[in-house]
């Protein structure tokens, strides 16, 4: 599957060809403008591919309209480096929010959002605003966001690239667990301390090619 | 739920761009106001021209030396005249009559004006009026007549000028639609640009597009609406201090604008108000939103 975007001089992913199966945790590295966060994109339906295909949950996303994406991404979850939470409102109203604009009825939120809350540790924390909350408490509410619909997959953007090593670790045990659940993780990063401890699957991208896929990988 | 949700970020987005709103509801009425007035011009005109080409009527004039026999000769030939439905004709004493009838409030000119110096008529009314052009041919060298004056003529003008002001009321209110166009369409942006957070984590959890888009094009469209309610209380003010005011003494002339005419012209306002205000406020979003 190759991408290219339009007046880029060569393709940000050449002739990739990668198959995440159900349930894995997967780390894509590799340095910046690699093409990694082009990986993301490609799973959000946010861009599609000028050659190959991308399928997920058995869903060719290539040839989907784009009507039916919100629907799709309602399957998927994800986490950025920059959390994206709404400031102007608490832990509990912004993963509320995830759910209300889906359709989900209040009463659903109020059983549900103080659930996910207390497994991503931030019980007793719900009516914080995202300024009186660490970075890492933030992110915390952003994991919550992502999984209060229980997707499939979780994709996560360099989600510790804005915390310290603690933290961070934290943030990865809490990834961690929401994988043991079943929910595939995929994680673009550059936190060679993270990969290193994980040992988990290690896709390493340079120049838009696939330099190296490894099982229970390093850094490198 | 939803619902509720959707009625309130439209209650919400209106206030927060509070002068851009009123500037848009302004433009809105104004703009639908002129489209009102040219509706009810084009329906009064429609109206006016079947009530007087009804009555219209085409005047032979003789000259002042008819002799008797022309007269009768003009008068047989003008009832067996297919074209023509009906004669009448008026001697210098009903002549002067009617003139003095019309210029009563003149006794200056009435004064002025002998009974022996008017002159005397056939009335004639046509089958059809468009016609006048044949009888006006036929009987144009005929002896002793003086000449022929078509009403229809006079009254064409007349509707001209009313076609005008519809034309003019027309161009002014397409010109506030272009400009009531482009305020939607920048209060749109504006609006979308002030959430674009919410609207970028509705996007990213996988929110519907309508659900995305509607509190935006709802926006649009409750100005719309509301701009068409005021260009209603502005015909109704039009008919109250204009038609039924100043106006008011040129009542034989016009058909009146009854209530009824200018209510009939709200669905028509408010459907063109609220539409245009969606159809922009969508276009809008699919430009700058790409949802």
């Amino acid at each position: 599957m190759t991408k290219t975007y339009p007046k880029a001089s060569r393709p940000s992913l050449d002739n990739v060809s990668v198959s995440i199966e159900k349930g894995e945790f997967v780390f894509f590295i590799g340095p910046s403008g690699s093409g990694k966060s082009t990986i993301i994109k490609l799973l959000l339906h946010e861009v599609t591919p000028n050659r190959g295909r991308v399928i997920v949950n058995s869903k060719d996303v290539t040839s989907m309209r784009s009507w039916k994406r919100p629907h799709f991404r309602r399957s998927i979850g994800c986490v950025f480096q920059d959390f994206r939470l709404l400031p102007n409102r608490t832990a509990y109203e912004n993963v509320a929010f995830a759910l209300e604009v889906i359709g989900k009825t209040k009463a659903v939120a109020r059983r549900v959002v103080p659930e996910v809350l207390e497994l991503v540790g931030l019980g007793g924390k719900e009516h914080r605003y995202p300024h009186e909350l660490s970075g890492g408490e933030q992110q915390r509410v952003a994991v919550a966001r992502a999984f209060v619909n229980r997707p499939l997959i979780l994709l996560a953007d360099e989600p510790t690239g804005n915390l310290d090593p603690d933290t961070s670790i934290e943030i990865m045990r809490l990834l961690d667990r929401i994988n043991r659940t079943g929910t595939t993780v995929v994680m673009v990063t550059h936190d060679s301390n993270i990969v290193n401890q994980m040992r988990r699957r290690v896709i390493e991208i340079e120049s838009g090619r696939i330099v190296r896929d490894q099982a229970r990988g390093v850094y490198g | 739920m939803r619902l509720k949700y959707v009625l309130s970020e439209v209650l919400v987005g209106l206030w927060r761009n509070v002068t851009m709103t009123i500037a848009m509801i302004i433009t809105m009425a104004v703009s639908l106001t002129m489209l009102g007035v040219s509706g009810l011009v084009y329906s009064k005109v429609g109206d006016m021209k079947d009530l007087y080409y009804k009555n219209i009527q085409v005047s032979i004039f003789l000259d002042g030396q008819v002799t008797e026999q022309q007269r009768t000769d003009l008068q047989a030939k003008l009832d067996s005249d297919p074209l023509v439905k009906d004669v009448i004709y008026v001697n210098k004493d009903e002549a002067y009559k009617r003139f003095q009838e019309m210029f009563q409030d003149a006794p200056d000119l009435l004064s002025a004006v002998k009974a022996d110096s008017l002159p005397e008529s056939f009335r004639l009314t046509l089958v059809n009026p468009e016609q006048y052009k044949d009888i006006y041919n036929q009987y144009k060298d005929t002896a002793g007549v003086d000449e022929i004056v078509d009403q229809s003529r006079l009254l064409d003008k007349i509707f001209d000028l009313f076609t005008a002001a519809q034309n003019i009321a027309l161009v002014a209110a397409i010109a506030m639609a272009v400009a009531a166009l482009l305020l939607v369409a920048n209060t749109i942006q504006v609006a979308a640009y002030s959430k674009r957070r919410e609207v970028a984590v509705m996007k990213l959890v996988g929110a519907s597009n309508w659900f995305i888009q509607a509190p935006f094009v709802l926006e649009a469209v409750v100005a719309g609406l509301v701009g068409s309610v005021l260009g209603l209380v502005a015909l109704v003010g039009l008919k109250f201090f204009l038609f039924d005011g100043s106006l008011s003494a040129l009542q034989g002339l016009f058909s009146p604008v009854s209530w009824g005419d200018i209510f009939l012209m709200f669905p028509v306002m408010a459907a063109v108000g609220g539409l245009v205000s969606a159809i922009t406020g969508w276009v809008t979003l699919r430009f700058y939103l790409r949802v």
